[in-house]
């Protein structure tokens, strides 16, 4: 599905050269469910970010399904971003001039071939998968922190992207609203076969992923299956 | 697409109410200026009563005479000079020869009334599409026999018999009694060529028809078959022209007079670099003028639209992430800005609407009636258009251009 190779990135400004990432391989195969953990400033959202083609790397190579995405153009990496990846951020990314359907409905605008009527129909399906019907028409200002994270987590999945790569999801969010948004992320990836890489800083949460990538000063430092990992794939 | 793009404006323009005011101040006042820049012009130049088919018609109002010495004069052109070459024209599908207007006065009731009176034959009547509200003009009788009989406008009727039907009464202008064979609608002062309050036959003033000199108080109203033979009556005008100047005594005199539409004779009398009438030139500085005048409030709308976008550039960065191309990004941002000049457009029609009725009602343009029409209609939204292209597309691409990741990391949480 996602593959990384040599993977470097270097933020250069005039007077310092701080490496990000550095000499990172990875394969994450479809249906997966892995985590990446490690402390502020190792590069895990550097790492996300190079996933989703949101920046390139300055070295090494991203291939999505086996292609390649060097020298891919603006408007081509906009198109698998749209088609193949949703993402999901710490601090929601909500537009809140926008209701709840409205934000939800975002990606599917820059999907051509959508009707504006199957458009509202998948985004209510993916609120109600979240639990989210009622709250259609409420704006995200309206709404507790969890609630916003699973208005998010709709906006991600409407699309039915193949994978969704969250950074923090429950970073803002206390124990009780975490465990939610966890379990909505484990069924999206038992019942969907979603894959899913989750970028956190809870150990718990981590632990009930797939695999665990560990990261530390931009280098992958472990990469294991947990140990309490026992899904039931569907 | 277009829906979400303008749900969002709005919520965008309410939000920021403060900066929403100055924007939509500097738009509509702008505007405001130019349509009513626009309506005059309109209203000067434009297809209007009487003259609606200004592509068609073309007026000789000026002779210039300049000798070798250096010496040069200009004015309306003489009776005679009109009658024997201009009035004998081939091309044209009928010509009017008409006076200036004059001041003169008249009395009702002891009370003084200053007119403005214009001696026309009967071709005037019927090159000129005047609305009458009573009888007709004068008839080619009536011209050949100088009968004393006058058109009148609305305002002297109103003067001179209140709400009474005029047509069949008698007025006196000038010491003169002329009986009212017609009632017309009031000519907006800036209609040169057509207006007056008073129209009586032009061989009232007779005595001047035999008078020598090619320079005199009178026009000349032309009306061609169709606009395309615009160019031929030109063409036949300026080979009378030569055969006149040739026909000078005093050697060394060169003639200058074109028939010429009334804005052509505008930008003759003050651009004209001899045979061109200048109207190119005319154009290019008004156009010049009014981007120099929207210059200003765009730089201002731009500023505006910079510190408005750099607030969403988390919402730029979610767009992107999901699916969004920078030139969508742009898409969407000049969209916003030209529904937030429309917006100001409209504004700036309700007040231009508001100025061109003070206008007309304070009486400064005698007989004004400017008013939003569908043309000034057109080129105000055709100035809201570009108004909001040139204010939205250097904000629009400049925020395209934002990294996502730098884009979310700058965003709103």
């Amino acid at each position: 599905m996602i593959t990384l190779k040599n993977i470097e990135k270097v933020y250069q400004t005039k007077t310092i050269e701080t490496v990000a990432l550095h000499n990172v391989n990875l394969h994450i195969p479809k249906g997966e469910f892995v985590s990446v953990m490690g402390p502020s400033g190792c590069g895990k959202s550097t790492l996300l970010n190079i996933m989703g083609l949101l920046d390139e790397p300055t070295n090494g190579i991203v291939e999505i399904d086996g292609n390649p995405i060097s020298r891919y153009r603006d408007k081509e990496l906009a198109h698998i971003r749209n088609q193949k990846i949703g993402f999901v951020f710490q601090s929601y990314h909500l537009i809140n001039d926008l209701s709840v359907l409205d934000n939800v409905e975002l990606p599917l605008l820059y999907r051509s071939g959508t009707s504006a009527a199957e458009t509202r129909r998948l985004a209510l399906t993916a609120l109600e998968k979240v639990g989210l019907s009622a709250r259609t028409k409420h704006y995200p200002t309206q709404l507790s922190g969890g609630q916003r994270q699973r208005v998010a987590i709709a906006r991600a999945l409407i699309g039915q992207p193949e994978i969704i790569l969250a950074d923090e999801p429950t970073g803002n969010l206390d124990s009780v609203m975490g465990e939610e948004i966890m379990n909505i992320l484990l069924d999206l990836n038992r019942q969907d076969g979603t894959t899913i890489v989750m970028v956190t800083h809870d150990e718990n949460m981590a632990q009930k992923t797939e695999r665990l990538i560990r990261f530390f000063d931009g280098q992958q430092v472990s990469d294991a299956k947990t140990n309490a990992y026992d899904y039931q794939k569907v | 697409m277009l829906k979400n793009y303008i749900k969002i404006a709005w919520k965008v323009l309410l939000r920021r109410k403060f900066f929403t005011f100055i924007s939509l101040f500097g738009i509509s006042f702008t505007l405001l200026v130019l349509m009513v820049a626009s309506s005059l012009f309109d209203h000067t130049f434009g297809p209007q009563m009487p003259e609606r088919e200004t592509d068609k018609l073309l007026f000789v109002n000026i002779m210039r005479e300049q000798r070798d010495g250096g010496f040069s004069s200009s004015g309306p052109p003489s009776y005679r000079f009109l009658d024997q070459h201009v009035r004998t024209m081939q091309t044209p599908e009928m010509v009017s020869i008409n006076s200036m207007f004059f001041q003169v006065n008249s009395y009702i009731n002891n009370r003084k009334l200053a007119l403005d009176i214009k001696y026309t034959d009967r071709a005037f009547w019927d090159i000129l599409e005047f609305n009458f509200l009573e009888g007709n003009g004068f008839s080619e009788q009536d011209v050949r026999g100088a009968n004393r009989v006058a058109v009148i406008n609305e305002n002297t009727r109103k003067q001179y018999f209140g709400t009474d039907k005029a047509v069949g009464q008698h007025i006196v202008v000038d010491q003169v009694r002329y009986k009212v064979v017609g009632v017309v609608e009031d000519v907006p002062a800036l209609r040169l060529h057509s207006y007056a309050d008073v129209w009586v036959p032009i061989t009232m003033k007779s005595q001047e028809f035999s008078r020598p000199g090619l320079r005199g108080t009178y026009f000349a109203t032309i009306k061609a078959r169709s606009a395309a033979d615009v160019p031929k009556i030109k063409e036949e005008y300026a080979g009378i022209m030569q055969e006149v100047e040739r026909q000078q005594t005093e050697k060394g005199t060169t003639l200058s007079s074109h028939p010429d539409t009334f804005l052509e004779s505008i930008a003759r009398t003050f651009l004209s670099n001899g045979k061109d009438s200048g109207i190119g030139i005319l154009y290019v500085i008004m156009t010049v003028l009014a981007l120099l005048f929207m210059l200003l409030p765009t730089i201002n709308l731009v500023n505006i639209n910079i510190s408005r976008i750099m607030e969403r550039s988390s919402e730029i960065g979610v767009r992107k992430a999901f699916g969004a191309t920078s030139s969508t990004i742009i898409g969407q941002f000049i969209i916003e800005n030209i529904f937030l000049t429309l917006l100001g457009g409209l504004l700036g029609f309700v007040l231009s609407a508001g100025v061109l009725w003070l206008i007309n009602d304070s009486g400064v343009i005698v007989y004004a009636n400017l008013g939003l029409n569908i043309r000034v209609f057109a080129f105000g939204l055709l100035l809201c258009l570009v108004f909001g292209l040139i204010s939205g597309v250097y904000p629009a691409y400049k925020m395209s251009r934002l990294n996502a990741v730098e884009a979310l990391k700058g965003g709103s949480k």
